[in-house]
């Protein structure tokens, strides 16, 4: 195995553990906005880094380009969506979760 | 080389199914919209990955192309749920 390949390697895997986590989160906490705050993070940040892992196992100049391209309009466009989903969800005035408050729609 | 790519693709595909599960099950219409977006990030990924499983990079061109269309179906449809209308 050559070094660029190892590299690679290790992207991968921290960006699978980041999606995954991302994803269990999702599934698991009790409340709107706390599946909110594990989402709209690991989103952006599993797939930075599995995209930056392409770029060096990649050999030709283009596709390099093509890679870090896609990374950087998700990079601008996961928080957007991220923080457009939170500012509807409160303009309709859906609580928080508390103890006393299970919340949910009003 | 082609098992790591295979690999790192079956982990996004449980993340996925994960994530489905949430879509249907969600409270809220704002849980389904927030996993569809997730699912739309993830799936960009999955393509990708699945053209270098298969050696072929020219994958990379309908990621970016979905990557644009899911974030316009995110906020055309955020903007239906707050306004009830599109224009």
């Amino acid at each position: 195995m050559q070094v660029s390949e190892i590299v690679t390697t290790v992207f991968l895997a921290l960006g699978c553990v980041v999606s995954l986590t991302g994803a269990y989160g999702l599934l698991r906490m009790p409340d709107f906005y706390s599946r909110l705050h594990t989402a709209g993070k690991t989103d952006s940040l599993g797939q930075f880094l599995i995209f930056v892992g392409l770029v060096f196992v990649t050999p030709d100049l283009l596709t390099q380009l093509k890679l870090v391209l896609v990374a950087m309009i998700l990079m601008i466009a996961a928080p957007t969506a991220t923080h457009a989903i939170t500012k509807a969800a409160h303009l309709h005035h859906l609580r928080p979760w508390t103890k006393s408050d299970p919340g949910g729609e009003p | 080389m082609p098992w790591i790519y295979l690999a790192t693709a079956v982990v996004l595909l449980v993340g996925m199914f994960m994530i489905l599960i949430r879509a249907i099950a969600g409270p809220t219409v704002y849980d389904r919209i927030l996993a569809t977006n997730a699912l739309g990030t993830k799936t960009i990924v999955f393509v990708t990955l699945l053209g270098y499983v298969s050696g072929r990079t020219e994958f990379i061109d309908m990621a970016i192309i979905y990557a644009l269309v899911s974030f316009i179906t995110t906020i055309a449809i955020l903007k239906f749920a707050e306004m009830g209308r599109l224009d």
